[in-house]
């Protein structure tokens, strides 16, 4: 019933009615409603009636929270299915592409940048003594490089763009969406899909890949500005480790990753804007929830995808791990 | 069947027939009948929640109706496919209350937004029109480069009405035209409309709340009335004929609305208030 529901508002593009809410409103009605029977009777009755009734509210609080989730999912899916229909279905104007792509890419660049940098010098710091304690900072090259090619900068350049790009998405679609901007679209014989969420989802797709190249350098150069120029490690041994451990295949990890976190956080952010609930507080509740639901995807996708990139890893260089424990 | 579609055709630009609207399980709209002849300027009035605009929304699928048809020179609207229904679509004008200009573009794109999606006209062509259309609803040259955000309400609704026209469409739909507009303003959009309609063969549907513009541009007259203050089995539908017989309807609802007086609804504040 719920998936039903969702699906008329889905294609009717119009009003934001969601089943999921009125279901769990029901379920709580029901729950609570079994309250008041328990109370007339004797008093061990009543115990028992409060403490089924107790237990009436946890499990339709949590059956509420599921069905939430089930249909959340499913407006999502279709939402993304429609995207991807239009996106290889027809290209957008170079002119609607375009700012879109200013907006993600150039105007991304310093936050990303500075995120980066800070990200190198900061697990500089952290590690320095405890591999000092081992006699082994001029591995520090490796340990920094390692985790910001292969986890910090992709997950937070990603993250740096949930809050800078999603969010503004989000409230952009929002605001339209309130004051009638995409009923203006579709009523002028434009798909608003296709005319707002492809060129952002777009956008994110191809130049996150970028930013976290960037994020990845900037690291670098900060991780190398603190090892090098202020603790004073070894310049040649630092640059070496560097290299020997840091692989194509760790920064292919990482830019794959980064592909499906733009993914994301652009369809997310799209579909919450989309659709936004009237009024200011609608438009800062779906800025809101686009950073927070990206956020939280980043980090799940980001372990689906850890685990099935060291299988693949594992299936491609069988050997490999033994020889690193071995050298 | 067929037939009675080509009739329709003939006498009809749009027919709604046992139109039902419902949101999260509140009806806003149910056993709505009604038929547009073409070159008809239709005025639906009524108080504020009453369901005009939804009902404006779903003629050109907007808003999915929850049951009944909306015909479109005979067509369903609601089954069409993606590509006829965008067809169908531009051959609408609508007008949004709040004109719903797009605020990254300006007046210029925003005019020239529905040309350039729908026909190859070469970019000096697109230029005269939109000029042409500025010229149409009074305003300046000067204005193209602007952003809809420094221009005034009354403004930006004729830039509204310039860009719903660009396209030469059929049916133009007015949504509150005049509401939050001065009167000397208000009267300059009656006045438009009036103007489009001598000036194109346009089917137009003005929903509003101002009486004047009712009376003033409208051949016909219909009122709405909120579902939920109506009995089961009351039409929805309170008043449908000649703007300038509506004050003798004998339904006492259609002509307090009409005079603008709250009659029993003061007695409602007083419960709520607790006097």
């Amino acid at each position: 019933m719920v998936i039903s529901t969702m699906k008329e508002d889905d294609v009717a593009e119009g009003c934001c009615a969601r089943g999921a809410s009125n279901e769990r409103e029901l379920v709580l009605a029901t729950g609570t409603a079994s309250n008041p029977n328990g109370d007339q009777q004797s008093e061990p009755d009543s115990m028992l009636g409060a403490l089924q009734a107790a237990m009436f509210n946890w499990v339709a609080d949590w059956g509420g929270v599921a069905v939430d989730c089930v249909a959340a999912v499913g407006d999502l899916t279709l939402f993304a299915w429609r995207t991807l229909v239009w996106t290889f279905g027809k290209l957008p104007k170079r002119e609607t592409l375009l700012p879109s792509f200013y907006q993600v890419g150039v105007m991304s660049l310093p936050v990303v940048a500075l995120t980066g940098t800070f990200i190198g010098m900061v697990l500089a710091v952290q590690s320095y003594y405890q591999f000092r304690e081992l006699g082994l900072e001029t591995r520090l090259g490796a340990v920094i490089n390692m985790s910001l090619v292969r986890e910090l900068g992709p997950v937070l350049a990603a993250t740096m763009l949930a809050g800078r790009v999603g969010s503004a998405m989000a409230a952009e679609l929002g605001t339209m969406r309130v004051t009638e901007q995409i009923d203006a679209l579709t009523s002028m014989g434009a798909n608003p899909i296709h005319f707002l969420v492809v060129p952002r989802v777009l956008a994110m797709l191809l130049l996150i890949p970028a930013l976290t190249v960037m994020a990845d350098f900037m690291g670098f150069v900060g991780g190398y500005f603190y090892s090098v120029i202020i603790i004073g490690i070894d310049k040649h041994f630092y640059l070496y480790n560097s290299q020997v451990f840091v692989g194509s295949w760790d920064i292919f990890c990482g830019l794959f990753k980064s592909v499906f976190f733009g993914g994301v956080i652009a369809l997310v952010s799209c579909h919450q804007g989309f659709y936004c609930t009237a009024g200011a507080e609608g438009v800062g509740k779906a800025a809101t929830a686009a950073f927070v639901y990206s956020f939280v995807m980043i980090l799940v996708i980001d372990l689906i995808l850890n685990i099935g990139l060291d299988r693949v890893y594992m299936s491609l260089w069988p050997d490999s791990i033994q020889s690193i424990g071995g050298g | 069947m067929h037939a009675r579609l080509e009739t329709d055709d003939a006498q009809s630009i749009i027919e709604v027939n046992d139109l039902k609207v419902q949101f999260e399980g509140q009806t806003v709209l149910r056993d709505i009948g009604l038929s547009v002849p073409r070159g008809q300027t239709l005025a639906v009035i009524g108080e504020s929640g009453c369901g005009k605009t939804v009902l404006l929304k779903s003629l050109i699928g907007l808003i999915r109706p929850s049951k009944g048809e909306v015909l479109f020179d005979g067509r369903d609207i609601n089954k069409l496919k993606e590509r006829e229904m965008t067809r169908q679509r531009i051959r609408f004008g609508f007008v949004f209350q709040n004109a719903a200009l797009f605020d990254s573009m300006t007046i210029g794109q925003n005019i020239s937004f529905p040309l350039k999606q729908h026909t190859d006209k070469p970019l000096s062509e697109i230029r005269d029109i939109v000029f042409q259309h500025l010229k149409e609803v009074g305003l300046p040259e000067s204005i193209v480069w602007k952003k809809p955000a420094e221009l005034s309400g009354g403004m930006r609704k004729r830039v509204g009405l310039a860009r719903a026209l660009v396209l030469k469409p059929d049916v133009v739909l007015y949504d509150e035209p005049t509401t939050g507009l001065d009167p000397i303003m208000s009267d300059v959009i009656n006045e438009l409309i009036l103007r489009t309609r001598s000036k194109y063969p346009v089917t137009s549907i003005v929903v509003t709340h101002d009486m004047r513009t009712a009376q003033k541009v409208a051949d016909r007259l219909v009122m709405m009335y909120p579902a939920v203050r109506l009995k089961e089995d009351e039409p929805q539908i309170l008043y449908d004929g000649r703007p300038e017989e509506v004050e003798d309807s004998r339904d006492q609802r259609v002509t307090q609305f009409v005079r603008g007086e709250a009659g029993q609804r003061i007695e409602e504040m007083g419960a709520y208030i607790g006097s």
